[in-house]
């Protein structure tokens, strides 16, 4: 049971113990509208490593603990916690399991093969959306956070993180909260990027956030999409490598009938956001995390690839 | 802080600890939880144990996966053991496998949303007497693929059957060390196909009622291109007539219905003791690339080709025009007068002046009474001479047999 860890003075209300602190993504991946609550664990007296452009070196023993809920902040619905996510970095590397919570919301149990919940929640209209949530199974943890068959976090970049959070003690940029706590250096240089859904950030800094956070860790030289040689990471510079006029190589039927990822001003000419709109399993981009279509990242995209 | 670290170490540790040094056999029956349970077991496997699923139908809405080295999945025959998708609802596969040293025996997978049974990045993977089939017959909402090993080293597929992708069959691509045998694509827009790949054996294969029988292709802008070192020998390709069904965008939508063996770019391929015949267009085509691309590293024309010893049945007397540029120009340029080979005669620029380097001319030699139609670009330049070359004796030269592909199947 994800209680035996004792990450949790409160389980229910995610209350982290002492040691446990929370955290959270400038910019994050669409999972079916899920409110996510991070927290990170490290072993006391431990320093994180850091590498430019690169995710944070953990210490082994330290543990990334996600979250999943439905806060339903809008509908007259209780809240949902549906499953919790762990990250352990071991002797033997990074290893994923998944808990998913009980009907009492009391306590969350090991998952293996995953679970499918359905459910439904309130989204930012009020609105009551169906969705039969997939709590992902072993292997497709390792779909997402595999590189050249290396385990690894994606989230927890310095430029990821370069943001103020609101903790118990007031509100501080985390990175300097984590200098503060003694895992890194309090002069430590990164590059930041944008929140995607950020109006105020450039066009095209939104939709390359975007494309690296729901779509680079798969879409990256080792990762479990490079046989198509379409490179979505936020590094990537090569028009045709980010799919600017590039073939399809084994889209199959998720190609939609169009010719290229992208064609620069005609959006509905484009394979890749055809894809991000389907919610067809054989068409669908990504091919596992949801249920749903990200109607703010397909607006988002549009735009971008329509003013390219 | 002690307590947590304390009971954190001693919790991990049994959560990732491996029990078992026996290899088990874990027997799976369809039943309401046959995701669960087979996934489940997928997982909790260890090297050297056998999955097997009994016969019967497993209907699934979610796609599996395996990621432990040295497992075995069997079945109890292709027509008994079927994993059916009709209904998925997540994943983009079948099944998925990413681990080494894993032998898929004896099952079927049927009507998967998206490829059957893709396997990435791999050592040593076995295909034996596997099934992937849409039952609906040839459509576009077909997935694309039906065996599909990528980016893997030491490929066998033996003894199995694949129809109605709409793309490939039997697909190898960017690997190395491929052995494709003893098995039948059928129904699917390319039958056997093999891309980007090093070192491939393709023999005793039956490719038939394909848009294209055996595809020999290389695309650029993937991680591993330049494919070379390809022996197709023994195989019948016959009668692949199917209307091409691949969603547009897809290379393999510019493949003409009714083509026996396409070679496009690739270097030392041999296409040897094959049964061409009954294609509607043409038996054998060897071509250039044909699209743009900005990618610098990539060489789009085919070299070092060698064709013989095959026997040719009927071809080129239904050519479909409707698909790319192949069959129309090869109908205006022979007059209606279809041949068995094709060639599209492009090399670059230098060697269409000082001529091509010897050992990357194409060899066609002893194929019975079969005919060819080779373009001379130069031809096409110099309105005096002839823009196409129709002797296949022009190409007759001593055989370099390419080697073998070899190595342990007994992983």
């Amino acid at each position: 049971m994800l209680s035996e860890f004792g990450f949790f003075k409160d389980m229910q209300n995610q209350i982290p113990a002492d040691g446990v602190h929370p955290y959270s993504l400038v910019s994050q991946l669409f999972s079916d509208e899920t409110d996510k609550l991070r927290f990170v664990f490290v072993p006391e007296g431990k320093k994180i490593g850091y590498e430019e452009n690169k995710v944070f070196i953990f210490p082994v023993g330290s543990t990334l603990i996600k979250t999943f809920a439905y806060l339903n902040k809008n509908g007259p619905m209780d809240q949902q916690l549906l499953e919790t996510r762990l990250l352990i970095n071991t002797n033997e590397g990074w290893q994923a399991i998944s808990y998913v919570w009980n009907e009492q919301q009391t306590d969350a149990r090991r998952t293996i093969a995953g679970a499918t919940i359905p459910t439904s929640f309130f989204n930012s209209e009020g609105k009551q959306i169906d969705v039969r949530y997939r709590a992902p199974n072993q292997n497709q943890c390792k779909e997402c956070h595999q590189v050249n068959k290396t385990m690894t976090p994606i989230g927890p970049k310095a430029r990821n993180m370069n943001k103020n959070v609101e903790y118990q003690s007031g509100g501080m940029n985390q990175l300097l909260y984590w200098a503060a706590l003694g895992w890194i250096d309090q002069n430590l240089q990164s590059t930041s990027m944008s929140n995607y859904l950020d109006l105020d950030a450039t066009l095209e800094d939104r939709a390359r956030a975007y494309l690296d956070i729901n779509c680079g860790h798969c879409h990256i030289p080792g990762g479990s999409a490079d046989t198509t040689g379409l490179y979505l990471n936020f590094t990537e510079k090569d028009r045709e490598q980010l799919g600017i006029y590039k073939k399809p190589v084994a889209a199959g039927r998720a190609s939609g009938n169009l010719k290229y990822s992208i064609v620069p001003g005609h959006s509905n000419e484009s394979i890749m956001l055809y894809r991000m709109r389907s919610l067809d399993p054989g068409i669908m981009m990504p091919e596992s995390g949801r249920a749903l279509a990200d109607d703010a990242g397909i607006e988002l995209i549009k735009n971008w690839i329509d003013k390219l | 802080m002690r307590s947590l670290k304390l009971s954190n170490r001693f919790f991990i540790a049994s959560l990732f600890l491996s029990t078992s040094v026996f290899s088990a056999v874990q027997v799976i029956q369809p039943s309401e939880n046959s995701y669960q349970d087979i996934q489940e077991a997928l997982i909790l496997a260890e090297p050297g144990d056998v999955v097997r699923l009994t016969a019967g139908t497993f209907y699934l809405r979610d796609s599996l996966s395996l990621d432990v080295n040295g497992v075995q999945v069997e079945g109890e025959g292709m027509n008994q053991t079927i994993l059916d998708f009709s209904d998925q609802q997540s994943g983009a596969q079948g099944l998925s496998v990413t681990s080494d040293n894993v032998t898929l025996q004896d099952f079927s997978i049927q009507n998967a949303k998206g490829d059957a049974i893709k396997v990435k990045g791999v050592t040593n993977i076995k295909f034996l007497r596997v099934k992937t089939e849409w039952t609906n017959g040839p459509s576009s909402e077909n997935g694309a693929y039906g065996l599909y090993p990528v980016e893997s080293t030491n490929v066998l597929i033996d003894g199995c059957v694949a129809i109605g992708a709409s793309d490939a069959g039997i697909y190898v691509g960017q690997s190395k060390n491929i052995i494709v045998r003893n098995s039948r694509a059928e129904y699917n827009v390319a039958g056997i196909e093999i891309e980007n790949s090093y070192y491939a054996d393709v023999f005793n294969n039956l490719a038939t009622n394909n848009t294209g029988g055996i595809l020999i292709f290389d695309l650029p802008g993937l991680p591993q291109q330049g494919g070379h070192h390809v022996r197709v020998f023994n195989n019948r390709s016959v009668g692949n007539n199917t209307d091409n069904f691949a969603p547009e965008g897809n290379i393999v939508g510019e493949v003409p219905r009714g083509t026996g063996i396409i070679i496009q770019a690739n270097s030392d391929v041999e296409i040897f003791d094959n049964e061409i015949g009954d294609n509607d267009t043409v038996n054998i085509a060897v071509v250039t690339y044909g699209n743009e691309t900005d990618d610098q590293t990539y060489y789009p024309h085919p070299k070092s080709i060698q064709i013989h010893g095959n026997e040719f049945g009927p071809t080129g007397y239904n050519p479909d025009t409707s698909k790319g540029e192949l069959a129309q120009i090869l109908f205006d340029l022979s007059g209606g007068n279809m041949p068995d080979i094709f060639w599209d005669g492009l090399v670059p620029l230098s060697q269409i002046i000082f001529g091509q380097p010897q050992d990357e001319k194409m060899i066609i030699t002893n194929n019975g009474d079969g005919s060819l139609l080779a373009i001379k670009p130069i031809g096409f330049m110099l309105p005096y001479l002839e823009p196409a070359i129709l002797d296949i004796n022009e190409f007759d030269g001593q055989i370099s047999p390419l080697p073998k592909v070899e190595f342990d199947e007994n992983f």
